[in-house]
């Protein structure tokens, strides 16, 4: 950081849109060689404040300086030429095209005029990655690439267009956590060499790990600017979310009843016919939360799936409350076995986002007294039931006849909590359930579940989030293609679960 | 930190396209309201007048003589001549009448997401059983004639779109192409029971037409003429359908399951939905409203089945407009039949004024209108689907803090 003028600066910028101020005069300031992180919930108006920085929106008040002088930016073009780059969360790459051609693209190195000088263009992408170091190689196509090497691709793409500040928007979204670590080094490096960089996150650590400076957006309003040193994850929460959040949910002792869950040696295969989940055991009791781990695609999916009889098992048992239950329909799996299921893919499954909260609320009741009798449908009574659930569970931004589809991600998972919870169920399979929310959502959902789970519901819990399982979970087991490869205490290590989940300690379980 | 799919940060949570097409369709209709409809409508009209001024006439004119041959004058109190209005407003009425139920019939599939291409087929299966239950039992008492004839029609209407339900439902069938071969299937069957040697032909040996009904399984005329086709009750049959339509959908667990599966079918599933059963029951119930259209147009107006009209008519696939343009709505379907209706009759040659247009265009004038509606409806789903992103890119706009 330097005291010299700012590379960039941001000056009142407001942004309206209909209903709702985004933006409401941001006063924002980018020295050379800083990384600044962004920091907020989501609908904070961190991406609207970038679009309008990048020229995709144009702002209603304020200016934009750069190096000292105003511009005015009315194209992503404009602002690429005066040296900003952006990385989208998703990437803008095409896929059947090399690295090297993505990244010359729209402004090609040619030959004769006319024709692309393919040589010219690798030699300048190698050039590139070698200074920063980005194990990448020009002649690949990208579609063969890894999501971290796509987006390295992106941050090329920058730098030979001769960026000098970077917007990254939420870069680690995507990224394992060994390629966080990877563009993290990248970022100090890059930083070392003089780039200023625009980091936005939603992500504590993160921000604390890698940026000089944080600014706090809350509701469209800059909270605070500071300097990263002194600051904690517990006060950049609270300034994020308004008020002091608990990061770790609290958790009293557990006292396991009876197995409510009992699956054994289940054998699942997924719609090509490949088997998934090869043998799988285990219980799960009243008042107690066990954890699935794992990383994606280790078969979790086809087992929740089995465990809501969205998907037939090959073999094996399931049995609830002492019923076995042998290809058993969803509808039977939710109203006889009492087994309520907070779906991974909220909006593909969960909800039926053209529906109104109302009715996403009674998608399973609705062919229940009293919502209905004998095939007539009550929807006074639908609203009714929704109004009592809506102030229960906290839902914001819309009332019962609001479609589910305008509501934030996280007021449509409280949708789906309020539904699956006041069912009252035996048995709860929250998989994913603070995917892509912010810190006071998944606050909510995590006392929730712990709330449940000792109202003496057998919660069973699958998340691709470590932390996640570590802080809820009672006991944890690990999957790895398709088994069950070790059962962890909570008292484990991250590092630990990390190896099993890589399917190194298959045999060091323990109990 | 740890592996996470793409973050949603605001504007990219909002929605998930529903998969089918019809489900888009709905989907995008429910954004767009009846403010579309009519500028399609309108855009189509302005259009179809360019091609009017390209022959040589004046559009204003002739769209005045179009108006006037509708009858829709008749409603305005005190314009012009009331007994010639009267009339042709009962034509049109009664040229909207089954093409409010067949539009019904493809806006409860398009629902449930599904594309019914088969109104014409489960149309001609209501004509065919309507005529053949009402030229047999000539000693039964007209109402309880009447009442079995409509139900007995409604219900092979409601089988034949079933076979392409319980076929989407046990294998998966696409229901566009089921529906297409059962709409040749019916006109084939329809064509040989009734053609000359046929099973079911009438008394006249070298005409192959189906015999009369009988006379008291008429729909009761109750405005107009009898003898001059004047308007029977199977309008208000139609009309009680739009009420049907809105209670099913709306007011019955079946309608709730229907909705859901056109949205979504995944969640549906989730929610507990028989997602077959819901394509099954939604194919019955859209071929049932095709079926009730051909009993009305025969217990109403034509009295038998003559084979040149299988071939030539085409109620069914103007259903396809008539819930494309009233967006699968009760009132859009009502309003856009009665457009359809009124563009048939008002340019029907024995209405225009030669002198105004020439009669050799004009009745090409009306295909021309609902080829422009269909073709805007297309257009306009585009521009629909457009706005819908633009607006899902201004998402902030909509969205509640979380």
């Amino acid at each position: 950081m330097t005291d010299s003028t700012p590379v960039l600066e941001l000056r009142g910028i407001t942004k309206r849109f209909p209903s709702i101020v985004a933006n409401d005069s941001i006063d924002f300031d980018l020295a050379k060689g800083e990384v600044h992180a962004l920091l907020g919930e989501n609908g904070a108006g961190k991406s609207t404040l970038m679009n309008v920085l990048y020229g995709l929106y144009g702002a209603d008040e304020g200016e934009i300086l750069l190096n000292g002088a105003p511009v005015k930016f009315s194209s992503p073009k404009d602002a690429i030429t005066r040296g900003i780059g952006m990385v989208h969360q998703h990437f803008m790459l095409i896929p059947v095209m090399t690295v090297a051609e993505n990244i010359v693209l729209a402004d090609e190195p040619r030959k004769g005029g006319i024709f692309l000088d393919h040589a010219a263009a690798n030699a300048r992408v190698r050039e590139l990655a070698a200074k920063f170091r980005f194990d990448i190689d020009p002649d690949t196509r990208v579609e063969r690439l890894t999501v971290g090497q796509q987006q390295r691709v992106e941050i090329l793409k920058a730098l030979y267009r001769r960026a000098d500040v970077l917007i990254l928007d939420e870069p680690t979204a995507v990224l394992t956590p060994q390629e966080a670590l990877d563009l993290f080094r990248i970022l100090s490096e890059l930083k070392a060499d003089g780039m200023s960089i625009i980091f936005i996150s939603h992500k504590l650590h993160e921000v604390l790990e890698i940026a000089d400076r944080v600014s706090v957006l809350r509701r469209g309003k800059l909270v605070e600017t500071i300097p990263v040193a002194g600051a904690t994850e517990e006060s950049l929460a609270q300034a994020m979310v308004g008020r002091a959040v608990l990061l770790q949910v609290e958790k009293t002792p557990h006292s396991p009843g009876a197995p409510l869950v009992q699956v054994d040696d289940l054998y699942v295969r997924d719609d090509r016919g490949i088997e998934k989940v090869k043998g799988v055991s285990f219980e799960v009791r009243a008042g107690e939360i066990v954890g699935i781990a794992g990383v994606d695609n280790n078969g979790q999916t086809q087992l929740i799936d089995a465990l809501t009889g969205l998907r037939s098992p090959e073999s094996g048992s399931i049995v609830i409350d002492g019923e076995a239950y042998d290809n058993p329909t969803p509808k039977v799996m939710t109203d006889v076995a009492g087994v309520g299921h907070i779906p991974e893919d909220r909006q593909h499954r969960g909800l039926v986002l053209d529906f109104s909260i109302a009715e996403n609320l009674a998608l399973h009741d609705y062919r229940h007294e009293p919502q209905s009798t004998r095939g007539w449908l009550y929807p006074g009574r639908l609203v009714a039931s929704a109004r009592r659930l809506i102030t229960e569970f906290d839902i914001r931004g819309g009332g019962p006849s609001t479609a589910a589809g305008a509501l934030s991600g996280g007021n449509q998972q409280k949708v789906i909590l309020a539904r699956e919870i006041s069912r009252d169920p035996k048995v709860l399979i929250a998989a994913q359930p603070t995917r892509g929310l912010d810190v006071g959502a998944i606050e909510f959902v995590h006392r929730r579940l712990m709330s449940e789970r000792d109202e003496g519901r057998a919660i069973l819990l699958v998340s691709l989030e470590l932390e996640e399982i570590l802080s809820l979970s009672d006991r944890i087991l690990v999957m790895f293609e398709g088994q069950i490869v070790g059962e962890y205490t909570p008292a484990a290590t991250p590092e630990e679960l990390g190896l099993a989940m890589a399917g190194a300690s298959s045999h060091e379980a323990v109990a | 930190m740890s592996e996470q799919t793409p973050k949603l940060e605001s504007g990219s949570d909002m929605n998930v396209a529903p998969t089918t097409f019809a489900g888009k369709l709905t989907e995008r209709f429910n954004s767009a309201g009846a403010i579309s409809a009519v500028v399609t409508t309108i855009i189509a009209f302005f259009m179809a007048g360019i091609v009017v001024l390209a022959t040589g006439h004046n559009p204003l004119s002739t769209y005045r003589a179009i108006f006037d041959g509708t009858g829709l004058a008749w409603l305005i109190p005190g314009y012009g001549d009331r007994s010639a209005g009267a009339e042709n407003l009962q034509q049109t009425l009664l040229v909207a009448t089954p093409l409010m139920l067949t539009g019904l019939a493809l806006a409860f599939a398009f629902r449930c997401g599904m594309f019914n291409i088969g109104g014409q087929g489960q149309y001609l299966a209501g004509q065919t059983v309507a005529v053949l239950v009402g030229s047999s039992w000539a000693g039964m008492a007209g109402p309880m004639h009447i009442v079995l004839a409509v139900l007995l029609a409604g219900l092979a209407g409601a089988l034949w779109a079933g076979i392409a339900g319980f076929l989407k439902a046990t294998t998966g069938a696409h229901e566009v192409i089921s529906t297409i071969m059962l709409n040749w299937i019916a006109i084939w069957v329809a064509d040989y029971f009734f053609g000359l040697n046929g099973p079911f032909q009438g008394p006249v040996q070298f005409n192959p037409i189906s015999s009369d009904i009988v006379s008291n399984t008429h729909l009761y005329v109750f405005w107009g003429n009898p003898l001059l086709q004047g308007l029977d009750i199977g309008f208000f049959i139609a009309i009680a359908m739009l009420v049907v339509y809105w209670l099913i959908l709306n007011r019955t667990t079946l309608g709730f399951e229907v909705r859901a599966v056109g949205y979504n079918p995944e969640a549906a599933r989730y929610g507990g939905i028989n997602v077959r059963r819901s394509y099954f029951m939604a194919m019955a119930v859209s071929g049932m409203f095709a079926g009730l259209a051909g009993a009305v147009d025969i217990l109403g107006w034509q009295f038998h089945l003559a084979t040149p009209d299988i071939h030539a008519s085409s109620i069914g696939f103007l259903g396809i407009a008539v819930a494309l343009l009233g967006r699968n709505t009760a009132i859009g379907v009502f309003f856009a039949s009665i457009l359809f209706g009124a563009l048939t009759i008002g340019t029907s040659t024995r209405q225009l004024d030669p002198s105004v247009f020439d009669p050799a265009l004009a009745s090409n004038l009306t295909l021309i209108i609902q080829g422009l509606v269909v073709l805007f409806v297309g257009a306009d789903l585009v521009v629909l689907g457009l706005w819908y992103k633009l607006r899902r890119s201004l998402a902030p706009s909509r969205k509640a803090p979380a």
